[in-house]
């Protein structure tokens, strides 16, 4: 994918971070509004997108480090996975920071939707890492398609090394 | 404590995937250790709901909350919970995935080591299993279909695991284009439910539901869905496909998740709809399993492929469940009641049998894949000197698939053969001629793999590691276990099963609470 033109790459500057904002806002509210960890996330993911067609995928490959994004993948379920464990004994995914036994929230700064907006962060967080890194991928089977560059020198699971 | 195991059930398979990327970073030891102890402890948990759910127990878990409805202030309460309900029938269900889940497990650190890509197996592979237990574990509706869509979606990846082989590619493109028809499918059928009852709760549906034409359009859907997924025929094209070419341990997990789905069409012919559509539905349920038997063991016979053919019986194994099951439906509540309840006894053993004699003749024929590096029958010969616990592990699962007497697999055909010749003596006939060519058909395997002289081209073959070959005797254990104590089995867990699935009001009232 080649970069486009500087009109493109200009607008892509400016609005490329409000989609972040916007999936930030819909990730934060997803227990009071439509929503949630998963749609913010997605909309989120939509920034590298942003940039990969703007500036082509050569430049972009310079810049991002698939690593970040598969720990994101890798750190929102496992942190999904304790939230949800702090609803213990009651049960899992109890709210047990909005419903606490005594009827008194735990402390004063954490959120008043309690584990179901830590737990949409978490997700949030999940979906932003795996869709980016299947964005980035895709982008990466384009750019070896077209030029040719890397194939068949793959040395994957796919290779029976008797 | 005890209470909390059907989320524990959930969690730690759903731990172990998350954690597999980092276990796989720290080196192989620490791999390995996270895809055994997982298992493991999946398995633990599962012989705990098991022993929970003996003598009519039913657990009921509501996730997030005490009841399975949501308060709302104006009163108003709505059947909205994450809610498990597990009884005898889903119980037994859970432990043969959670064996599958463990043998599996063992069998891939050797088998899976010469390969890289094992943060994508191990997660996926623990997502596969997450999926599955979600499915035999879940009284919502709506959460049974996203258990379906976990555990399809992980064994679209991992049967193309092998990546370079466009055959795993093209098994794995048909799996997912069947499961999606499947899938949106059933979207269509639970937006139809909740359109009509505003709920999708299990047993809240089961408590409204009167048979009106709507229900009888959901149990069509749920019933072609179902069969697809559980590979009846016609509607089993993906299935020797995906078999063959998933690696071994994923096959083995594979035929347990094709399981849930066929517990999914019991438990909503028996729980959720009894009596619905009369007498059509339990003869739908016979013709799909005489058509299954009969045609999977005719399309295995001849084939060359060690899991292929393996595949086209599995085909054949899920008739003789649907047609028992069937035979259950139909007789139940008539005056052959105690035939029914013969062929519902027969068909849950048998859908335990079958979970782990597939299981471990998938493993088998993983074994002689890794030793020999081909899956050609025509190729393999005289493998029963180099490898000969392979082979001894084989000729049990074989003697068992095939009903020899006195294996397991004999018990639960003979109860299939006795409660179905009550409905018609040709359903019987049908069956023992699909037996006898499953017996040939393996007896041709073991003439073909391990007998006859050796082949110059397989001098250097050796046993498998002892990883695999613990997979495999954790199987066959399970085999003889069922073989030496089949009316301990039946009495404390066949018979409970299935007077679990035929307490419709006990299923609806351990929710709604004596409705």
């Amino acid at each position: 994918m080649r970069p486009m033109s500087v009109v493109v790459t200009k607008v892509c500057d400016i609005f490329a971070w409000f989609m972040v904002v916007f999936g930030a806002l819909i990730i934060n509210n997803g227990h009071n509004t439509p929503g949630g960890g998963f749609q913010g996330g997605a909309v989120v993911a939509t920034f590298l997108s942003f940039l990969l067609a703007a500036y082509g995928s050569r430049r972009v490959f310079a810049w991002v480090r698939e690593n970040i994004f598969g720990f994101m993948a890798c750190f929102g379920p496992l942190s999904f996975f304790v939230f949800g464990c702090l609803g213990f004994p009651h049960s899992f995914f109890f709210n047990s920071i909005a419903v606490p036994e005594g009827g008194q929230p735990i402390s004063d700064w954490l959120p008043y939707a309690g584990t179901i907006s830590l737990m949409d962060l978490s997700v949030g967080c999940g979906v932003v890492g795996a869709l980016s890194m299947i964005i980035l991928l895709m982008y990466k089977s384009i750019h070896m398609v077209e030029t040719g560059e890397g194939m068949g020198g793959e040395r994957g699971h796919d290779r029976f090394e008797r | 404590m005890s209470r909390h195991l059907p989320a524990f059930l959930i969690m730690t398979p759903m731990l172990g995937a998350f954690l597999s990327p980092l276990a796989v970073m720290l080196g192989r030891t620490a791999r390995n250790a996270v895809l055994v102890l997982f298992s493991l402890a999946t398995l633990v948990i599962s012989l705990g709901i098991v022993s929970a759910t003996m003598g009519g127990n039913v657990l009921v878990y509501v996730m997030g909350g005490e009841s399975y409805t949501l308060t709302m202030p104006s009163g108003m309460a709505y059947p909205v919970r994450i809610m498990f309900e597990i009884d005898g029938f889903n119980a037994l269900m859970i432990l043969c995935v959670a064996a599958a889940t463990f043998a599996g497990a063992l069998f891939s650190v050797a088998y899976m080591d010469r390969f890289s890509g094992w943060k994508r197996y191990m997660s996926l592979y623990f997502m596969m299993a997450t999926g599955a237990l979600g499915m035999c574990a879940t009284g919502d509706l709506f959460n049974f279909f996203v258990f379906v869509e976990v555990s399809s979606i992980a064994s679209f990846g991992l049967v193309a695991f092998w990546r370079d082989k466009p055959e795993a590619i093209e098994a794995s493109f048909k799996y997912m284009l069947v499961s999606q028809i499947a899938a949106m499918l059933l979207l269509i059928a639970l937006g139809a439910l909740y359109g009509k009852y505003n709920a999708l709760n299990m047993a809240a549906i089961a408590s409204m539901a009167r048979g009106g034409t709507l229900d009888k359009i959901v149990l069509a859907l749920f019933v072609i869905v179902l069969a697809f997924k559980c590979g009846a025929f016609p509607m089993h094209t993906w299935m020797p496909d995906a078999y063959a070419e998933a690696p071994a341990g994923v096959t083995c997990l594979l035929v347990t998740v094709s399981q849930a789905s066929f517990y999914g069409l019991i438990r909503i012919c028996f729980s959720i709809f009894p009596g619905v559509g009369g007498a059509v539905v339990p003869w739908i349920l016979i013709v799909l399993g005489c058509a299954s038997m009969f045609f999977g063991v005719m399309m295995a016979v001849v084939q060359h492929e060690i899991k292929r053919l393996m595949g086209y019986h599995s085909i054949s194994q899920v008739g003789y469940m649907l047609m028992a099951m069937g035979v259950g439906l139909l007789a139940a509540g008539g005056a052959e009641g105690v035939y029914g309840f013969k062929a519902m006894t027969g068909g849950i053993f048998h859908m335990v049998n079958y979970s782990v004699y597939k299981a471990l003749l998938f493993l088998c024929a993983g074994a002689l894949y890794y030793a020999t590096g081909t899956r050609d029958l025509d190729r393999m010969g005289g493998l029963v000197r180099s490898m000969p616990w392979t082979a001894g592990m084989f000729v049990i699962a074989a003697a068992a698939i095939s009903g020899l007497p006195p294996f397991n697999g004999f018990i639960s055909k003979w109860m299939i053969y006795e409660s179905s010749f009550a409905v018609h003596p040709a359903l019987t006939a049908i069956a023992m001629i699909t037996s006898v060519l499953t017996l040939a058909s393996f007896a041709k395997v073991f003439q073909a793999a391990f007998l006859g002289p050796a082949k110059a081209a397989l001098s250097g073959v050796r046993e498998v590691p002892c990883a695999m070959l613990a997979g495999m005797a954790a199987l066959t254990l399970f085999i003889l276990l069922l073989t030496l104590f089949p009316s301990w089995f039946t009495s404390r867990l066949f018979d409970n099963a299935a007077h679990a699935l035929l307490n419709h009001q006990g299923y609806v009232s351990a929710v709604m609470g004596g409705v």
